[in-house]
Formats: C-alpha cells, sequence, structure tokens
C-alpha cells in the first residue's frame, strides 16, 4: 500500500518549469531514494510534501490525507519530519534543548501553554532525548551550543530532533552531505535502524554509495521530471539515467 | 508544593532577591536613593522591564509600544479609584486585565509581521494610542489636563462600605494604610517578587523553552510542529499584563494618569532598561530598570549651582568652562549621560550589566590558577 501518493504535481518559478507532472507512489515501511543532477527539482518536490511550497496543480496526500493546504505544524503533527539541506536547527540553544523541543511537540501538541511546571532535567523527556543523542553519536555534546557544531553534526542532531518525534514519515535532504566517511557510515546504519522500525523514508542524496546500500526503489528525477523508477540493481543499467548524469552538468 | 518542583539554585536567587528588595531603603541608602518615591519607581519600572523581557528577552520580538499598555494600566486604575474604591487591589486587578485584553488586541495583528516590521507596527499602535487619548478619548482621558480624582467620585464600594473620606481627595489606602512613602514602596515591592517569581516559573518551564525556540529558528520550530503564532502571542499578552500592572501601580502610589506615560520614549526607554540589564536574563530587566531610574533621578537633580560647587577647585575661567560642557549632560540634559552609557555598556557589555556580573564572578571563580583547558580568555575589562 502506498503511504505517499504524488500525482500529476506541476510548479512553476516564472518562466521555469520546476516539475512537470511529477508522479510518485513511495509504499509504507520502505526506503524511496531521489536521485537527479541539481537542478533537477528534487529539493522543490520536498518543500511540496512539508507546505513549504504549493504545488501549481496536482495532489499529494499521505495516507488517504491531503497535505495541499495544511500549515507547515499541522504537516508535522500528522507524522512528517524532515532534515533539510541546509541544517535548521537551534542555534542558540543546547543540543538536549535542540532534541527536548521536538519532542514536547510531539507530546503537546502544536500549541500549549505550559508555563508553571519547570522542565525536569532528569526526567522521562530529557532522558528520551538523551538516548537520541546517543543514536547519533552526540551525547558528549549534549550540553554545548548547537550553533557552534560542526556541519556534519549539526546535520545528526537535526536527524536526532526528527527521529525523537516518531515520525511515520521521514523526509530526508542530503542527511549525509559535509559529514566525513565514518560519520557517513554510521549514519548510514542509523538510518538502517530507523528503516526496520517501519518508517518510510525518501531519501535525496548525491552520494551513491549512501543511496544504494539504504533505497530499495530509486525515483529519477531531471528537469522536473521523473524519468525513471526502479530498483537499484535496474536503475544502474538504464541508459536515460546514465545519460542524464553523463550528459548533465553533474560529472 | 515547591520543594520538589523548584531547583535549589533558583530557590536561593528567589530568596536573596526578595531579601535585597524587601531591604531596599537600607541597602540603597549609601547611594543616596533609599527614599521612597524612588524605591516606589524602581519597584514599579523592574516589573514593566521584567514582563518587556518575557516578549524581547525570550521570543526576540522587539515591541516599541509597551508604553501603551503602561498608560491603559493607569487609567483604568484611576477609573476604578473613581467608581469602585480607592483600595489599590481591585485597581491593579483591573489594570492587569485592562492591558492584557489591549495587548491581545494589539499583538494579534502586529505578530502577522515579524522583524522591524513588528516593531514599526507596535510603534504605530503606541502613538496611536497616544494621540487618541489626547483627542477623541478625552472624555475617558482628560486629554492634557491628565484624569484626575475629585471629591465628587461615586466610589460606589467604599460608599457601600460605608467609608467616607470627607471633604479632602483621598489617596489610596490598603485597608486603612496609605499606599504612600514605605507603605507604598512594600506594596510595590510584593508585586515585584511576585512578578519575579512568575517569570522565573516562565524561563524554566516548557513555554519558557519554546519561547526561546521562536527567537533561536521559527522556521524549524514550525516544520517541528508548532504552531509559533500562538505562543508569541501568549508571550506579548502576558507582557502587556506586567505593563499594565506597573501602569496600575504608578497610579497606586501616585493617582493621576497622564498620556505622556504612553509616548514612544517612554516605549523606548524599558527597551533600553531591559538591554542595559541584559536581555534575556532573569535579573538583568530588574536592574536595568533600577540603574536607569537611579541616574535620571540623580543627574537630573544637578543644576549649575551644584557644578560650580563641584568644579570650585579649578581657576575661575577653566570653571566656566568645565559647568558649561558638564551642564551638557546633567539636568534637563541627563539623557545625554543615559545615551552614553548606553553606548558604553552595549560596545563592552553586549550581554548587559549581567554579563558583567559573569564575568566578574567567573574572574573571581577561577582563582586558584588551575584553569580549565579550552575555558575561553577573558577580555580586557573596560575601564
Amino acid at each position: 500500500m502506498s503511504a505517499l501518493s504524488v500525482k500529476n504535481v506541476n510548479k512553476r518559478f516564472g518562466g521555469l518549469k520546476a516539475l512537470d507532472n511529477v508522479n510518485l507512489e513511495i509504499d509504507g515501511g520502505t526506503v524511496h531514494a531521489i536521485i537527479g543532477p541539481n537542478g533537477a527539482g528534487k529539493s522543490t518536490l520536498l518543500n511540496c510534501f512539508i507546505g513549504r511550497l504549493e504545488p501549481d496543480t496536482g495532489s499529494v496526500t499521505f495516507n488517504g490525507q491531503s497535505l495541499l493546504g495544511m500549515a507547515p505544524h499541522e504537516i508535522n503533527q500528522v507524522g512528517v519530519s524532515r532534515v533539510f539541506q541546509t541544517p535548521e536547527i537551534f542555534g542558540d540553544l543546547s543540543l538536549i534543548d535542540n532534541v527536548m523541543i521536538p519532542s514536547f511537540a510531539r507530546r503537546d501538541g502544536a500549541f500549549k501553554i505550559n508555563a508553571w511546571a519547570p522542565i525536569r532535567r532528569n526526567g522521562p523527556m530529557a532522558e528520551k532525548a538523551m538516548s537520541m543523542l546517543e543514536d547519533v553519536g552526540l551525547e558528549a555534546k549534549a550540553d554545548e551550543t548547537a550553533g557552534h557544531l560542526s556541519r556534519g553534526d549539526k546535520r545528526r542532531l537535526e536527524l536526532a530532533m526528527c527521529l525523537v518525534q516518531d515520525p511515520k514519515l521521514l523526509l530526508l535532504d542530503e542527511p549525509t552531505a559535509g559529514m566525513a566517511r565514518a560519520d557517513t557510515n554510521n549514519t548510514i546504519d542509523l538510518m538502517k535502524t530507523i528503516a526496520q522500525r517501519g518508517v518510510t523514508m525518501v531519501v535525496i542524496e548525491h552520494d551513491m554509495h549512501v543511496v544504494f546500500s539504504l533505497a530499495e526503489k530509486i525515483s529519477v528525477l531531471a528537469q522536473g521530471t521523473v524519468i525513471a523508477e526502479d530498483t537499484p540493481a535496474n536503475i544502474k543499467g538504464n541508459p536515460k539515467v546514465q545519460e542524464a548524469y553523463l550528459g548533465g552538468a553533474h560529472l | 508544593m515547591f520543594a520538589n518542583t523548584i531547583s535549589k539554585k533558583d530557590l536561593a536567587l528567589l530568596v536573596v532577591f526578595t531579601a535585597a528588595v524587601l531591604a531596599g531603603p537600607i541597602i540603597l541608602k549609601p547611594i543616596g536613593a533609599g527614599y521612597p518615591d524612588l524605591l516606589q519607581k524602581f519597584a514599579i519600572y523592574g516589573i514593566f522591564a521584567l514582563g518587556f523581557n518575557i516578549l524581547f528577552g525570550l521570543t526576540g520580538y522587539l515591541s516599541f509600544g509597551h508604553a501603551a499598555f503602561l498608560g491603559v494600566g493607569s487609567y483604568t486604575a484611576v477609573w476604578t479609584f473613581k467608581l469602585l474604591s480607592m483600595n489599590p487591589i481591585p485597581a491593579i486587578i483591573l489594570a492587569t486585565i485592562a492591558g492584557g485584553l489591549f495587548s491581545a488586541l494589539i499583538g494579534f495583528i502586529s505578530l502577522r509581521r515579524s522583524g522591524i516590521y513588528f516593531s514599526i507596527l507596535t510603534l504605530a499602535f503606541a502613538q496611536m494610542s497616544y494621540n487618541l487619548a489626547y483627542s477623541v478619548l478625552t472624555p475617558i482621558t482628560n486629554g492634557e489636563t491628565g484624569l484626575q480624582l475629585t471629591q465628587s467620585d461615586p466610589r460606589a464600594l467604599d460608599v457601600a462600605f460605608g467609608r467616607d473620606y470627607g471633604a479632602v481627595l483621598p489617596v489610596s489606602d490598603l485597608f486603612g494604610m496609605e499606599m504612600q512613602g514605605y507603605p507604598g514602596f512594600y506594596f510595590c515591592a510584593v508585586m515585584l517578587i511576585i512578578c519575579f517569581f512568575i517569570s522565573m516559573r516562565i524561563y524554566r518551564s516548557p513555554f519558557g523553552m519554546m519561547l526561546r525556540a521562536v527567537k533561536s529558528n521559527q522556521n524549524r520550530l514550525n516544520f517541528t510542529g508548532v504552531h509559533t503564532r500562538p505562543y508569541a502571542l501568549t508571550a506579548f499578552i502576558i507582557s502587556g499584563m506586567y505593563a499594565g500592572l506597573a501602569g496600575g501601580l504608578l497610579a497606586v502610589t501616585d493617582p493621576l494618569a497622564g498620556a505622556e506615560r504612553m509616548q514612544w520614549t517612554a516605549s523606548g526607554e524599558v527597551v533600553l532598561m531591559t538591554i542595559l540589564g541584559g536581555a534575556g536574563t532573569l535579573l538583568g530587566p530588574v536592574i536595568g530598570a533600577g540603574a536607569i531610574k537611579y541616574f535620571e533621578n540623580i543627574f537630573s537633580a544637578f543644576n549649575d549651582g551644584i557644578l560650580m560647587k563641584i568644579f570650585s577647585f579649578l581657576p575661575e575661567v577653566l570653571q566656566h568652562l568645565a559647568v558649561s560642557v558638564s551642564s551638557l549632560f546633567v539636568g534637563e540634559g541627563w539623557h545625554l549621560t543615559l545615551g552614553a552609557l548606553f553606548m558604553i555598556i552595549v560596545i563592552f557589555l553586549p550581554g548587559g550589566l549581567m554579563e558583567g556580573v559573569t564575568r566578574l564572578s567567573n574572574l573571581f571563580r577561577r582563582q586558584p590558577p588551575d584553569d580549565r583547558a579550552g575555558g575561553t580568555p577573558h577580555p580586557a575589562p573596560a575601564e
């Protein structure tokens, strides 16, 4: 059964056709990679899933519910979390607070005045946040200010912020860019364990090592259209894909 | 009830704060600020700045219109005196509510924008209120004269309880205790301590954490499933209620309300207080408010006669020169001193006076030379 269903989505920026009749069916509990040369419309497509952009035409439904017209916080509350291409974190706050905030958002909903009882620094919420930081290997830096982290660490922090929410659908926009090789491999392992929990994942990635070690299915996007969709093994041998990459500006 | 929910450190801070406020008349005597009229101002503007800091310090939304809520609080309190009772308690309750309602309206509209546009919207609303108070709202505000008590005020509750003030203009009194002088100060001081405690709770709560997240990255917070606008609006309303309470207390200690209380300079003053003391810190705004009111009082009291005495050790020509230069900075011109002070603080201590306190305490804590690795080097303190 497909969890995320994208039908005939079009998006135009002035004269540029960023998304040209995109159709995608992403099965529940699978890891689906979207690859393609720079400027193919991958991030634009993700933006249409989370309410950052509204497609001109077409539909995006998640578990039968239309995501179009919903505010970003409403989309998150139905279980969709995203890691951004440029890490979006709370730079002035400590790592542990960065992870506790999404956790509170999941527990208390979009708005709740919870202004009297202090945050318990050794309570269950803090413990949960700490175990998420352990999962991404940042527990030693829990009390540091997030803005001072390296780019790779910011990404892992952002991943922890998404995971603490127990998302049903996790959107990852280049989750390993800017990471050292060892960290990339750790992140792949982490994503594999998340996938085993049954979380549906959509991954945009340029690093083919990451794509082929994670994805069960790959869609190739070029100039706003899906030119191929298949298993990793078949995508490797697809002449259209090779042309899009070799003929494009990517190499 | 509090023992298991308040940390030891916070409890200590609260106890020290309470003791310091209550002992204010003794502590501040050596610097010439130990008299009730000035102490009342410290406490009242401390409340105003504490509330402003919940909005500005936590969410980062810079309002330039908070004096409007102060003014609304004052008018409400004076009207409560006129219509209901000279007892300060109904007056400050209604002033707080009025501040909250008015800020809900202005906040609801202004928070559709952020950054500089938000600041300009709040400024525009406050100036509008100020001008309305002078013009069409004269029946309520009594225009330029200001709203005052009269002998013929109905004071329904006082009459019902058989209190008759006779042929003199009454002053506000709490069950017979007149809210002037030290009793007036202690009434404001208790309010300040309660407000400080509430603001401490907010700071340590999940709600306070969300407000900090609004300041840090509103985008991320939205994509984290949080509706940011009601959070910002709630902070705005809370700070409006603090301002309303402060305005009410101004009327309690001096039952008169004028529109100049709503002018933009008054809104700017609370911004200065908060930044001077340290935006986003618990104690900073109270210290900033105290510092500004103190300097206003000291420097505006200087006149040429006093300056002549100070510089009397100089030869006559130099004496006149020194007096004419320094007189620019005192009396009416005390704002120049304030401006210079503000610049020095912002340049050398961007975190306000509280940053200075933190740096000093770090300096003392590091007395034994076992410097921790990776510690930040301390810049040489400015003179």
